[in-house]
This record gives C-alpha cells, structure tokens and sequence, in this order.
C-alpha cells in the first residue's frame, strides 16, 4: 500500500529523489557524497545543478542511471524515474532503461568517445541495442542525427574516427549519441566545461534548441553560474552532499537567501561593470568530505555563522513553493517574522550569533 | 607617459612539425605579434586555446627560443633575431639617416639575471609542484639557483616570508604538495614566483583549474601583491571576465596574432574586430534578465589549424563580414581610437 501511495506521488514528476544518501566507503573511511538529498524534475523542465567540484552534483544525477563507481553505495532514500523504483533495478533493468529513457553527455568529449570505433559505429550501436532497426536502417537514423545536431556532410563524418574531430564537433556527436532513442531525461554534466567560449555558445544553443523540438527534460551540472543563468527554468545550489538552496532561476539569481550562493554570485567578476569593484571571495577551503563538520558544512567558511550552525544541520526554510534553503540564519529569520521563534533552545542559540 | 618594462616586438614562434627539406611544416602558433606592458600594469592576453596566447607568454620569457622578432626588458635587448625592423617602445620605426627602417643587431643574452627579475605562475597547480618536494624546497629551489640567501636561516626566513605573502604559514613549509588542495597548491606556485623578488610575473591562465569560490581568492591576492610590491603582470586566461576585471589593458588572440588591443573598459564597451564582438557575446552573463534579452552572435565552425592557417585574415573563415580582399591581404594593425588597435580591414562596416 506504501509503495501505491509513494507512485502517486510522484506521477507528476519525471525525476523524484527523495532523501538520499550516498557514501563511498574507501579504505581510508567512510566518504559521505550525499547527504539527505532530494529533488524532482518535472517532463520538459530544464534543472541546473551548481556547486564545486565534490559537492556531490554529479554523484546525485550518476546515482539516477545506476552509474554509481565502485566503492560508492546508496544508503538510504528513494530515487523514482518515469515510474521505475531505482533503488531495487537490476543492472539488466538499468541497461534497458540507459540511452533509451535517460541519457548522459561527459564532460570531456575526448575521452568520452571510443577511439578505435567509427562515429558511425558508435552512434549506430545504440540505436541497434534500444530499437529493432537493422544496420541500414541505424545508418540511415544516425544520419539524421548528425544533420539534427548541425554537423554537415553526415555521410562522411560517420565513417571518421573520434580523433578526425575538433572538441566542439565530438560533443555533438556526443548530444546525437544522447538522443538517439530520444529519451525523457538528458544528463549534462558540464558539457561545455572543456570547450571555448565561442564553442560553448554553439553547443548551449544547440541544446537549447533539441529541447524545443524534442521536449525532453535536462538536468545541467556545471560550476559556471553563466551557463545556468540563460539556459534553466530551476537551479539547485549543492554544498558538501547537501542542497543548501534550491528556487527558480531569477529566485536564485534576484534574491538569494543562503550565504553560500550569495557568496558565489559575489566572487564572479562581471564583465559589463565600469567600475572596478574589489571581489568578494568565500574565504576558507573545500571542505574534507572524509572529515565534514558538524552541523552545518558551510559553517567553517560562512560570514554569518552562529553557534547552532557548528552543531545542528538545519531544516528546510521554504520562501516559495518553489524556493527554500537549508541555513539556521533563513529559519530563525523566519521564525522571527512569524512570531514563532521559540523560547528554550534557540534562543540560547540566538545569543551565541549576537555574540559573533 | 609611464614606464615601459617589457616590450615585443614582432614575435614570431614557429614550431617544426614533420616534413623535410621545401615540405617541412611549421605550427605557426605566434605570428607577428607586437605589444608592451608598463611598469606596475596588468597586461591581459584572451584567446582560445591554441590561439598562442601561452605560447607568447613563455616565449617572451624566453622558455621557448623565439624563432624571429625582439624581446626587450626593462631598456635591455634580450633576444634579436636581426631580421625585424627597430622600433621605439610604443611600436614606431626607428628610421635611420635616409628614412629607411633600420633593422637590429642579431643578439642574445644570458637569461639567468633576468630570469631572478622575470616569473611565471603556471596553469596547473597538480602538475607544476613537484611531488616530491616539500613546499619549502619548492620554494626554496629559486633562492638556491640564483644564490639570494647566505645562511640556511636567511634561506629558511625567505622561504617563509614568501608563503607568508600568499596567506599559508611556517607549518606548510614541511608538507608536500598532495597535502594542499587546489587553490592552496596554486597558492605554492605563486610563492615560488615570488621568492625571488622579481618584477615581473608571468601569469599563465592561473586560475582556471580552480573552483569558483576559490578564484576569487587568488584574484585578490594577485591584486593585493601587485599593491604591496609593485608587480607587472602579463595575465594569460581565456575567462575574458576574469581578465577584464584584473587588467589595465587587453589583447585579443587568435590563431597566432593579435587581433584588437585597448584599454580594459574600451576593449570590452567599445571593440570594433568581429572576433571580440563575437567572444565577448559569446561568455554567459550570471544574470537570467539580461541573459535572456541578449542576443549571441554564434560564430560557426571551428578553429582553423595553426599548421595551415588561412590566407590573409586568419579569422577570415569564420568572420560574416569576410569578403575576397579578406583572403587576399593580411589586415593592417591600425589605431583606431587613442590607444585601440585592431587589425580587420571592415572596421567601418561591422557594428
């Protein structure tokens, strides 16, 4: 009957993660890249998932695919895609589902092709594994692909090996290889980090552009504010295996709450001020996933931290349907605009902040 | 006018790939490039890679023998090539008696002083530490080399000094770089540069393999060292947000040459080469309203190769307002605004 009730909740969503966590148990200890994560995509939404490198924003979308690395396990919380219950698939199940319903595009496009295959060859090799097309009729497929994805003489592309290629043409070629069986969900994960600029506009637009047409939906991971800012109707910012602030674009943008993502939009210099304005960078390290803080994992490098913030994680500070944060300053604010900040633990608490 | 400190000159750097005798080829990864960096500037170099913007950086240090042109360093010739026409410091010939050009004197010089006065931060803070040196012998190598402390405790007191410089302390001089994160190993790098007391630092791409919180770190401290110590900086990234913020004046590469140079304010608000117009649209904005109401000129195809680049005007191929006069004749590098040069010959018509 539970598992009737969960189905029902999340018909409306593509993509549900509710509470996970995800740990990698490495011979030096116990590495917690998750940590009471969840997030839903609707069909056709657009999510950009921002945050450092380890802040676990690849892990969560790997974990969606079955794609979790050795020593990594999920160890705890609910993950449903397109009505599949992630959590007990078998590897044959995933298989099935990986390049037909969901689909990957790596960072790096020199390494994510093989190269001692064709273009061709691999293209074709999906399409042959999710559909009951023959060669010629994969062949035929994998040419409209390449025309889809704005490469032009098909024909010939298909028969050059991965190194015949420049960067930017192998991530198309990757984006064709994606969408070949045109899945519901397309991972990005930092698909234009090791592009150039002038490169990387060709590619946002052209992913942007499949999305019209195609209507699937796209969860981007990227580090670049910019990259999330033209392209996703949703973002969630991901700090040490949490999600500290989650809100639609401009939320995220126009009026932050958490002070990390005020931190991350204050540290990029923009390039349409006159003025020379001093930085404002986030001071501190990363933090040790192998030894995180108590509380709060921002805590250590966090402007405003207060006592409880060395001690307690917080709960969710929710400001919209679709806004909230995780940070014990938006809750007692909060708290403090309602009348409801109670008078025993916290208070003691408030005091401690005052005092910093 | 301020003080130039580093001048060059017709830069050349070609790079043999293959082939013999009439057949052989050439990488021309630096072309023809000529610029100069005042006392106490940032000079910003942006480009995309394989543009020859590091290849010019490490060139200039003479890491990399120069193939043809003139390096000048603080008035002192250190590299001639004797094929290139003398010029004063901001790029006029030198004519002699009759009105002609007057070419150099072929000339090299021992780089080992200078190299005390002249450093560089590389790109890659996990491969340009060595991993089995401590910090303090990281460090310390430089101080070795060029003899700077007379007793173990001057040595060991610079050391510490420079770490001090890029906010790490004494109890780092005894780890070994695997001990540091990123931004703390980047910070190492800079230490090293900086122990030596030099005047000039050669920053390639410094902050690109960090994480965002932290480049905003080392951009600062870039900034605070150059106040405290009276640093020149030649700034090579490709992130022309990061560059505009750091510089004082820009130049723009593209495939071995230099397309626009100006000032940092007037490059970005006011370019006039279609390459700049096009990368500058090109960079994301970190502001959904305005990211959303600008229009990006997609430039199409890729990066010619620099084994075969195109006749004429380099971005000729990819540039909407090439034409044939594009193909047939190299752009002229004029002066299009006090200070702005741009080589294209369009100026008038793109907008």
């Amino acid at each position: 009957m539970s598992e009737q009730k969960q189905e029902m909740d999340h018909s409306q969503y593509l993509v549900s993660i509710e509470h996970e966590r995800l740990s990698f148990f490495t011979p030096v200890g116990e590495v917690k890249a998750l940590n009471d994560v969840s997030l839903h995509v609707a069909p056709g939404e657009v999510l950009g998932i921002v945050g450092e490198s380890g802040s676990g924003k690849s892990v969560t979308s790997y974990s969606l695919m079955g794609l979790t690395a050795y020593p990594g396990r999920i160890i705890g919380g609910d993950l449903w895609f397109n009505g599949h219950h992630i959590n007990d698939m078998t590897e044959k199940q995933f298989q099935k589902m990986r390049g037909s319903e969901i689909a990957i595009i790596f960072q790096d496009p020199m390494t994510s092709l093989n190269p001692v295959y064709t273009i061709g060859n691999q293209i074709r090799e999906v399409i042959m594994l999710h559909t009951d097309k023959n060669k010629q009729q994969a062949n035929e497929r994998a040419k409209e692909l390449l025309t889809l994805v704005g490469i032009n003489e098909p024909e010939k592309r298909l028969k050059q090996y991965p190194y015949e290629l420049s960067g930017g043409m192998r991530q198309r070629v990757m984006i064709a290889i994606a969408l070949a069986c045109e899945p519901k969900l397309l991972i990005a994960d930092e698909p234009t980090t090791a592009l150039d600029v002038t490169i990387q506009a060709q590619i946002l637009e052209l992913m942007m552009d499949l999305k019209k047409k195609l209507g699937m939906a796209i969860i981007i991971i990227t580090h670049d504010l910019g990259v999330v800012a033209s392209m996703c109707d949703r973002i969630a910012v991901m700090y040490a295996g949490h999600i500290v602030e989650s809100g639609t674009t401009d939320e995220i943008f126009y009026d932050p709450h958490h002070e990390y993502t005020k931190g991350l939009l204050n540290s990029i210099p923009r390039l349409d001020s006159v003025n020379h304005t001093k930085l404002v960078p986030i001071e501190g390290q990363p933090v040790d996933l192998l030894n995180p803080p108590k509380g709060c994992p921002f805590a250590p490098r966090c402007r405003s931290c207060m006592k409880i913030c060395l001690h307690k994680m917080p709960d969710v500070t929710s400001f919209s349907p679709t806004h909230y944060t995780q940070c014990w300053l938006n809750q007692k604010a909060k708290m403090e605009a309602e009348g409801t900040l109670p008078a025993e633990k916290p208070a003691e608490e408030k005091k401690g902040g005052d005092a910093q | 006018m301020s003080d130039v400190l580093v001048s060059v000159q017709h830069l050349q750097q070609y790079f043999p790939a293959g082939g013999h005798g009439k057949n052989k080829k050439y990488v021309q990864a630096v072309d023809d490039v000529s610029f100069y960096i005042n006392k106490g500037e940032t000079f910003g170099l942006v480009g995309e890679s394989g543009c020859g913007k590091t290849t010019t950086g490490r060139t200039l240090l003479r890491l990399y023998e120069p193939t043809d042109g003139r390096i000048i360093y603080d008035h002192k010739v250190l590299f001639d090539s004797g094929k290139v026409p003398l010029e004063d410091d901001y790029g006029k010939p030198v004519l002699d008696a009759d009105g002609n050009p007057q070419m150099g004197k072929k000339s090299k010089v021992d780089m080992l002083p200078y190299r005390r006065r002249m450093q560089i931060v590389f790109q890659d803070p996990y491969a340009s530490l060595d991993p089995r040196m401590t910090v303090g012998d990281i460090v310390g190598e430089a101080i070795d080399i060029h003899h700077l402390a007379k007793s173990k405790q001057e040595r060991y007191d610079m050391i510490i000094t420079a770490l001090r410089h890029v906010g790490l302390n004494s109890e780092h001089a005894n780890r070994y770089p695997h001990e540091f994160s990123g931004g703390q190993r980047q910070r190492v790098g800079i230490a090293r540069a900086l122990a030596v007391n030099p005047e000039f630092i050669v920053c390639d791409e410094p902050i690109s393999a960090l994480d965002v919180s932290i480049q905003a770190q080392i951009v600062n401290m870039f900034e605070n060292l150059q106040q405290q110590m009276g640093l020149t900086y030649l700034f090579i990234a490709h992130d022309l947000s990061v560059v505009k913020h750091i510089s004082n004046r820009i130049a723009v590469m593209y495939l071995g040459k230099i397309v626009e140079m100006a000032d940092s304010n007037e490059l970005i608000f006011h370019c006039v080469h279609p390459y700049t117009k096009s990368l500058i649209s090109a960079i994301p904005i970190a502001d959904p309203k305005t990211a959303r109401a600008s229009k990006r000129i997609v430039l199409q195809g890729d990066v010619p190769s620099p084994l075969n680049p195109p006749s004429g005007c380099r971005f000729r191929t990819r540039c909407p307002y090439a034409d044939e006069k594009c193909a047939a004749e190299v752009p002229e590098w004029k002066e299009v605004r006090p200070g702005h040069f741009a080589a294209c010959h369009h100026l008038d018509r793109v907008k």
